[in-house]
């Protein structure tokens, strides 16, 4: 009797438990399910959608006209995050302000940092502006694992293609021929269309511009333009009267035509500055979405491009 | 010539991966059963794996040859592989440029190789108050050096993280939060287990430097156990999953030892408190959103295991922050309110066993103005716990500066309407607070 009443109480404690780990363990992606991308902001998921065409769902947390220092870690994007398979992250703590709760909220093993869904797509890419000897916050709010906008250089967009690639191969190998035969067509795309930017850039190679916050080292170093001076003091630092009249100064001296603007700073400070020395402001966009046209990773330079193209025909 | 040497090392071990490939493409094209393909092309794969391992090594021995301190063990070497992780048959050329991009040593990735090593990121936030004015019923100091508190966060392996907030103050030192969250359970659960603040309301959970005010409102105070509020040992579990129409929702339990302030003490092992959190979030549009919260919180008081406290309250935010501008300008309006049931001996027939009925609540509202300045103000209003016949109110209006992220400088005009007796005696206090704030170390997140 003793003994059955034990056998029961067992057979029901694993029945029971069973259940619990049956209801408990988390719905993997079967081989054949889209791989689900979340990325850190809208360039990322363009490189990802190139490669993944229609065997992934990419979707980013931030938008492509907000600034992505400062990004609201809204609840709503826990759900998303608590569901996907891989996590595009920017790194060099670009986003150390607003992921890393995310991160942990979400709860999802997948996307933990140094889980194999956790890509940081800065170890692919060539950074500038790494830093040597000490790092302090006098000089701002300075990245100290190097500048953040990598993105900015399609030389970097096809490294970021590649890791992407691989990943996605280890991901699905089954789909490995069709991510390797994506990632051809990008490149070929891209190498066709990074001829065209140089074409468009090649008369205005070496002129100096000026820029509001440290978003264009690698968008400068590719297409050969010269930065000589900030909006900013510092970065992350609001512009402040005494450096505003020093880079009136400097650029007139320079005989700099050009202020580069990002689409979430206030232009009283640029506009000020372009009255004083006959140069024109022009708000370039950093990141993929920043205008509604600008839908992906080819038509950010498209735009930017024939932007600044414009304004440096205005101006001479 | 040294990069010369290498690019040739590089391009020699290059056609050497090509050379095993070729003949092998036509062999390829003969068998048709396709697992025996992928087996071969398995072993391929691993073949120029290794052999760009071996590169990889090369080069490293080489660069360490010509003393070079480069930090990154590379991703150049992923690079490397990647390009050569190529099908059979489209072999040329690709690895050339990569290789030449290799030795021209350029770094890939950042500095984090060498910046952090396995240091958890330490900050310290420096948190300077002063008051001036009349204040007769509870006078705060006219200088101090509020807290300085210590934050120390790490990720711990690759299933939990841990942070911990030391708080040195001027009267000793206080573990304010330390706990290790486990975020890789099944089922989305996120278990939480240390000391902790308790998810209950919100400014209970927020810091003192990230509250939109100096002080904490009259209703922590008088019902809610003060600065340091329902913090407590124990266990955290939260689950969150998707409501109805775009809702999101989220549930805490936690079960604390029942030590938290004046509000819960434990006189015995078994008298632990426990805290639940229900909160549904929405995006109303793209800039603004609604947060609602309701919490119970549960836990014997100072009169012993017979005497228990009950708190119920209910939390709304609405904020506002245009995604262009988020920098320059945003809103912020919340509003709390706490009921609380505490068992104690009536206070006007010492000998009659009478549970305290008194409401609490406070409303604030914080606008940023530009991208330095933000205006808040709050009004107050709160009962007492072990009397709920006093009744205290007030308000308040803020002026925050930021010369950077990573300071901060406030002052606040508080006027209080404060109870002194149970015959409708009050006193008025008038007061100027000023607080600055400095946060040195690594950059935290942002609260939400």
């Amino acid at each position: 009797m003793l003994r059955i009443t034990t056998n029961t109480r067992i057979t029901a404690i694993a029945s029971s438990l069973a259940l619990v780990f049956a209801l408990l363990s988390p719905a993997r992606g079967s081989a054949d399910s889209k791989i689900r991308v979340m990325t850190a902001t809208t360039d990322l998921a363009s490189l990802a959608q190139e490669i993944g065409g229609d065997k992934v769902d990419v979707e980013s947390v931030a938008r492509g006209y907000q600034d992505p220092h400062f990004v609201d870690p809204k609840p709503s994007f826990l759900l998303k995050l608590s569901k996907a398979d891989l996590l595009i992250v920017v790194g060099l703590e670009l986003e150390i302000g607003w992921l890393p709760p995310l991160i942990t909220q979400s709860s999802n093993p997948r996307i933990q940092v140094g889980a194999p869904g956790y890509f940081d797509a800065s170890r692919f890419a060539r950074i500038l502006e790494l830093p040597t000897g000490q790092v302090t916050r006098a000089e701002g709010d300075v990245h100290p694992l190097g500048n953040p906008h990598y993105w900015l250089d399609p030389e970097n967009g096809l490294r970021i293609a590649k890791g992407i690639q691989n990943k996605f191969s280890e991901m699905r190998p089954n789909d490995a021929p069709y991510f390797a035969q994506r990632y051809d067509t990008f490149e070929q795309r891209l190498k066709q269309s990074e001829q065209q930017w140089q074409a468009q850039m090649k008369p205005y190679a070496g002129r100096k511009v000026v820029t509001y916050h440290r978003s264009w080292p690698n968008f400068a170093d590719h297409f050969g333009l010269n930065v000589v001076g900030y909006v900013e003091p510092r970065p992350g630092i609001p512009p402040s009267p005494q450096h505003t009249v020093e880079l009136i100064g400097q650029m007139k001296r320079d005989g700099v035509k050009i202020v580069m603007v990002e689409p979430y700073f206030d232009l009283k400070t640029p506009n000020s500055i372009a009255r004083d020395t006959g140069a024109q402001v022009v708000v370039l966009m950093p990141s993929v979405g920043g205008e509604k046209e600008i839908t992906d990773y080819f038509k950010l330079f498209d735009y930017d491009i024939a932007k600044l193209k414009k304004a440096f025909d205005e101006t001479h | 010539m040294k990069r010369f040497a290498v690019l040739s090392l590089l391009l020699l071990f290059a056609s050497a991966i090509q050379a095993q490939d070729a003949p092998s493409v036509p062999v390829k094209r003969d068998v048709s059963a396709t697992s025996m393909e992928d087996a071969r092309m398995k072993a391929l794969e691993d073949q120029v794996r290794t052999l760009a391992g071996e590169v990889a090594l090369l080069r490293g021995e080489l660069k360490e040859l010509r003393e070079t301190k480069s930090p990154e063990q590379s991703s150049g070497s992923q690079i490397l592989l990647a390009s050569s992780h190529v099908e059979p048959g489209m072999m040329p050329a690709s690895p050339a440029p990569a290789a030449a991009q290799v030795a021209q040593t350029q770094t890939f990735g950042g500095a984090s190789g060498n910046a952090k090593l396995l240091n958890p990121d330490i900050s310290l936030i420096g948190d300077f108050v002063g008051t001036a004015g009349h204040n007769a019923v509870a006078p705060g100091r006219s200088l101090e050096m509020h807290e300085s508190e210590v934050g120390i966060q790490a990720i711990i392996d690759p299933y939990a993280r841990a942070d911990a907030f030391i708080s040195f103050g001027e009267t000793g030192v206080n573990v304010e939060e330390a706990y290790v969250t486990f975020s890789s359970l099944p089922a989305g659960l996120l278990l939480k287990v240390g000391k902790k603040r308790a998810d209950f309301g919100k400014v209970n959970t927020i810091h003192n430097h990230a509250l939109p005010f100096i002080d904490r409102p009259l209703v922590t105070n008088n019902l809610v156990g003060g600065e340091d509020g329902i913090d407590d040992a124990g266990f955290s579990l939260s689950h969150f999953l998707p409501g109805p129409k775009d809702w999101f929702l989220e549930g805490t339990a936690q079960v604390l030892r029942g030590d938290s302030s004046d509000v819960f003490q434990a006189s015995r092992r078994e008298d632990v408190s426990v805290v639940g959190h229900l909160r549904a979030y929405r995006d109303l549009t793209e800039s603004t959103n609604l947060d609602l919260g309701v919490s119970y919180a549960r836990g014997h008081n100072n009169l012993g295991s017979n005497f228990l406290t009950n708190l119920y309250s209910g939390d709304a935010t609405l904020r506002w922050k245009p995604l262009r501008r988020a920098i320059y300008n945003s809103f912020l309006f919340r509003t709390e309110l706490v009921w609380s049931a505490r068992d104690q001996f009536s206070v006007t027939v010492p000998t009659l066993f009478q549970a305290q009925h008194a409401f609490g609540m406070y409303s604030a509202a914080e606008y940023r103005v530009n991208r330095r300045w933000t205006v808040g103000g709050r009004f107050d209003r709160s009962g007492h716990a072990t009397d709920a016949r006093l009744t205290d109110s007030g308000f308040s209006g803020i002026l925050t500066y930021w010369p950077s992220e990573f300071s901060q400088i406030r002052g606040q005009y508080r006027f209080g309407h404060l109870a002194t007796g149970p015959n409708n005696s009050f006193s008025n206090a008038n007061e100027i607070l000023f607080q600055f704030l400095f946060v040195m170390g690594a950059h935290g997140a942002h609260p939400f």
